[in-house]
């Protein structure tokens, strides 16, 4: 390990055995109640790699019922010292890190993931959130609040109770970190949908937690698809929350869902198509590696994909230019071996949704300066693929593609490209490009999105808030933000005699 | 002497002998400390917190991760630094390695989880500007820890000071010096950074008055007696201004109501006061009974304070050891005879143990009145005062009536007792139907001459923490 605390790569583990495949309900592995089971793929080379237990409302009734029993007051959970809760969301970090490479190498198979990013940012990300998480147990406090008469009053900051939470395939092992994590953190307990693309290291993790020491029922897992499973979560009765990571549009089913079944708090991590802003005096081979980063990271799918490059004029050529010598660097392939930068994308309905979009960019207009087709005989491989002189009107600069497609546009005045970069239903993140103090400041204040970036691009970390402004979600994930969706505030007011300040 | 995670000789080159109090005995010779080494040491704390050091630089996340893995060797050795306290300070084996060592790890694991969560503010002003907080280390950190629980009040201070960024001198008290000399190994074997925490053992007058003068010293923290706590504060003021915390010593009030569970009260009165050889800044040191339960409560306590197990602090039965030195032990026989003098009626102890050096019998005194010598003064031992109380406005006025206002403890069933005298009373901690309540989370400091600031919980961060304000005037132009 380098001094930095950053582990060297070492070679994915050979001969990976996938030993979880059922439901995790008590810490104890179910098969589904109707018998069924899915089938699970590797996106590299489209061979199934397993079958996995098929959960549906009945087995996500059997899981509510055993979250519910371990959030029972006098409950081993619910009379666990916070410190204590802190301590085994710390033994969970550990057996991760024990089980790093096992992680990784599943991820990368299961997911398309290219297997440096799995091992080093992937596991190293759910390993310094689960720390974090774990730190701030013992830390959520209520208040005590001098109230008008002769009362002593206070809040506890009380955990929710049962938290359902659906997450995607394109981030499948750190998102169940990031859901778990603040939820078992405050004190929930939790029911966990992975995707059906990617439910195997979610399961993997399930018998961390049981051997981690957690007690039954506070973390149960249910794989399974989102009409069936997802959807008896959505309208679950006895689940208090739900926290969803995906699409927006399957993010409104989920909150109308809510509404209409308990009024089950929600929260939502959605879609994005995010703006990156280039001025003219930016660093431009750091900006240009930046936004370069910023699409084509884990092959386009991700919720902050700055998939609308907003480039000053005077430096637009020479920004094109620099790109796509940038995209050339490429080398395509099956993530696991080594030397391999881009991966497939997760599955076909994604591949040819991307295709489709590729499409429509150059029927409209758009100059493909690179790639723009599939890649390969098998497997879902999409080039990585960049289109200039694409208008705000085109499919590509208005509809998140999820997919290895950048899209650079043009921009003269300050205030017309923050119109420009505002002007959609999303707001997940932004980017800005410059070393002028005002319009970093300016421009930061100025957009519309959950997290704003200067002079850097990238994916979240513990310590800060994520989530998106309009309809790119609803509420923050992680820091201090993050634990607020995970307590529910209770205010207590005792008469007394005379009270005194 | 641990500076720079090197252990160095003294400059002058004398050395020091520590004993153990059990046997009264030299345990071995530490290094003595003086200016020229408390220089030495700030030199390379200062060093250690220059701008691009690598502790400066360092991930806040990786700072809390250093912490719990200090924990986690503390952990490992806590056979072994139960052992060297308890040679060093007399106290039960069992209790340094369930209390103190205990506490110990805790702590580390509570500060070690906020690292990474001390937050500035962005604070709308008025006008076009930008405006924000830094929550900086404060620099440098001299922390200067007592004897009665060496290791324990060390990471009460190492712990949020880390977790905060600074970097630190510690002066451990010249009785007990071992511990903290152990912990020293223990962190360069984690990889703190050099020079981030150093350690110069010696005496007060030298050492620890270089520390509170020192110009390169940000901070002081001290635990120890008030009329130590005043010189140090008197000498940060003239020296450098250099922020002062300080937990100092108490007369603590513990009330007992009638419609208490009294067998509770007795026990929690008890060990409140005898825990640790009476040797505690907490010590329930007055114990005030409500009449119509006086009588019994004090046949109660006399019961329970005759079985109290004094003895070899190694054996597991053993409750009660030696007092710290002779110095102590001759204060606290001086107080036991004042009360005899003074009028106060001995129910039992009052004397040494024949046999032994620096043992003291359990010593409870009843019909103690306020103007007693027994019932102003910290006695720091073995001794249980007893007094009788009317009213609850009346024993509210006299549990107040005193300079101290470290901890109070109530017991009561009644709620709106227990709601009113917890805010009557003057005390920086109130504990309720319980006693020596102390958890890493929350808060402990004195009111008045008990101390200034608090420490443990998320209020210590204030105390290791400079705040910075940031405004960043925006172009009019623009807007």
């Amino acid at each position: 390990m380098s001094s930095s605390g950053v582990p060297d790569l070492p070679a994915p583990l050979a001969n990976l055995k996938i030993q979880y495949t059922k439901i995790f309900i008590n810490n104890e592995w179910h098969n589904s109640v109707s018998g069924k089971k899915f089938p699970v793929f590797n996106p590299a080379t489209e061979e199934k790699l397993c079958e996995v237990e098929e959960g549906d409302m009945a087995d996500v009734d059997k899981a509510v019922k055993a979250a519910r029993q371990a959030f029972q007051i006098g409950s081993p959970w619910r009379t666990m010292d916070a410190s204590e809760r802190g301590r085994l969301l710390c033994r969970l970090a550990d057996l991760i890190e024990r089980d790093r490479l096992l992680l990784a190498t599943l991820e990368s198979m299961n997911a398309g993931k290219v297997f440096a990013n799995s091992y080093l940012m992937d596991l190293g990300g759910c390993i310094k959130t689960l720390r974090y998480c774990a730190g701030w147990a013992d830390k959520i406090q209520g208040r005590t609040i001098p109230i008008d008469g002769n009362f002593f009053t206070y809040t506890r900051h009380e955990p929710i109770g049962v938290c359902g939470q659906i997450i995607p395939w394109n981030f499948p092992l750190i998102l169940v970190i990031w859901k778990i994590g603040p939820a078992l953190s405050c004190g929930n307990t939790v029911i966990l949908k992975p995707a059906e693309q990617t439910p195997l290291t979610a399961l993997h993790v399930a018998s961390l937690i049981k051997e981690a020491g957690f007690p039954p029922g506070v973390v149960n897992i249910v794989p399974g698809y989102g009409p069936t499973a997802g959807a008896a979560i959505s309208s679950h009765m006895d689940i208090d929350k739900v926290a969803f990571t995906g699409s927006t549009e399957v993010g409104k089913m989920i909150k109308e869902a809510a509404g209409k079944s308990n009024l089950k708090r929600v929260a939502l991590e959605l879609g994005g198509k995010s703006p990156c802003i280039v001025f003219a005096d930016a660093d431009l081979d750091s900006a240009v590696e930046s936004a370069h980063q910023g699409v084509f990271f884990h092959q386009g799918q991700i919720c902050t994909a700055a998939s609308r490059l907003f480039v000053e004029e005077s430096i637009y050529d020479e920004f094109v230019r620099k790109s796509v010598e940038r995209v050339k660097k490429y080398v395509l392939g099956n993530p696991l071996t080594p030397g391999v930068n881009h991966g497939p994308q997760i599955d076909k309905e994604q591949y040819d949704k991307i295709l489709d979009l590729i499409e429509s960019g150059k029927k409209e207009g758009a100059k493909l300066e690179c790639g723009g087709g599939p890649w390969g005989n098998k497997g879902y491989f999409i080039q990585p693929t960049v289109f200039s002189n694409v208008t705000d009107e085109m499919r590509i600069a208005k509809e998140e593609i999820f997919g290895p497609v950048q899209q650079i546009m043009k921009f003269k005045s300050l205030d017309d490209v923050i119109k420009r970069a505002n002007n959609t239903f999303y707001g997940l993140a932004a980017g800005i490009f410059t070393n002028d103090i005002d319009k970093a400041l300016t421009v930061s204040s100025a957009l519309q999105a959950g997290t704003v970036r200067v002079n850097c691009y990238g994916v979240g970390s513990a310590q800060i808030p994520f989530g998106g402004f309009k309809m790119s979600g609803n509420g923050r994930e992680m820091g201090e933000y993050g634990l607020y969706e995970y307590t529910e505030v209770k205010t207590v007011t005792m008469k007394i005699s005379q009270k005194n300040s | 002497i641990f500076i720079n995670n090197e252990w160095h000789e003294s400059k002058s080159g004398k050395k020091f002998a520590t004993y153990n109090p059990s046997t009264v005995e030299k345990i071995c010779e530490v290094e003595e400390g003086d200016k020229p080494d408390v220089d030495k040491a700030v030199e390379a704390a200062q060093a250690a917190f220059q701008r691009g050091s690598p502790w400066r630089r360092m991930d806040a996340l990786s700072r809390g991760q250093l912490l719990h893995q200090l924990a986690d060797l503390m952990e490992r050795d806590r056979t072994v630094l139960a052992t060297l306290e308890t040679m060093d300070t007399g106290k039960p084996f069992l209790h340094a390695f369930f209390i103190d060592l205990e506490g110990c790890i805790k702590t580390l694991r509570y500060f070690a989880g906020w690292a990474d969560k001390i937050q500035g503010r962005t604070i709308p002003t008025d006008d076009n500007v930008v405006c924000f907080t830094r929550h900086e280390p404060v620099g440098v950190c001299g922390a200067i820890t007592p004897w009665n629980f060496p290791l324990l009040m060390l990471v009460w201070k190492l712990a949020p000071a880390l977790c905060c960024g600074n970097t630190v001198v510690v002066k451990p008290a010249e009785q007990t010096p071992l511990t903290a000399l152990y912990l020293g190994s223990l962190i360069k074997e984690v990889g703190f950074p050099p020079g981030v925490v150093n350690i110069v053992t010696g005496f007060g007058p030298t050492v620890g008055a270089a520390i509170s003068s020192h110009p390169q010293i940000d901070k002081i923290a001290f635990t120890g007696s008030t009329e130590v706590g005043k010189l140090v504060k008197e000498a940060a003021s003239r020296s450098n201004l250099k922020r002062v915390t300080l937990e100092l010593g108490g007369k603590n009030p513990c009330i007992v109501c009638a419609d208490a569970d009294l067998d509770l009260a007795v026990e929690c009165a008890h060990q409140g006061v005898f825990f640790n050889q009476g040797q505690c800044c907490t010590a329930a040191s007055r114990v005030f009974v409500e009449e119509q339960i006086y009588a019994e409560f004090v046949r109660r306590s006399v019961e329970y304070t005759k079985k109290r197990p004094v003895g070899d602090p190694f054996d597991a039965r053993t409750e009660q050891g030696p007092q710290i030195d002779q110095k102590q032990f001759d204060k606290i026989l001086d107080l036991i005879e004042s009360g005899k003098k003074e009028g106060a009626k001995l129910e039992c102890g009052g004397s040494a143990m024949e046999d032994r050096g620096l043992f003291i019998k359990p010593t409870v005194f009843s019909e103690v009145t306020d103007n007693m010598r027994i019932a102003k003064e910290e006695i720091f031992g073995p001794v249980q005062p007893i007094l009788k109380f009317k009213n609850i406005e009346e024993v509210i006025k006299r549990a107040n009536s005193t300079e101290y206002g470290l901890t109070a403890a109530v017991f009561t069933k009644n709620l709106d007792k227990a709601l009113k005298l917890a805010s009557a009373l003057e005390s920086g901690t109130v504990w309720i139907n319980c006693y020596n309540a102390i958890y890493a989370q929350a808060p402990f400091g004195g009111f008045k001459m008990s101390g200034n600031g608090r420490e443990l919980g998320e209020y210590a961060l204030s105390e290791y923490t400079e705040v910075k304000t940031v405004t960043i005037k925006l172009d009019d132009k623009n807007h």
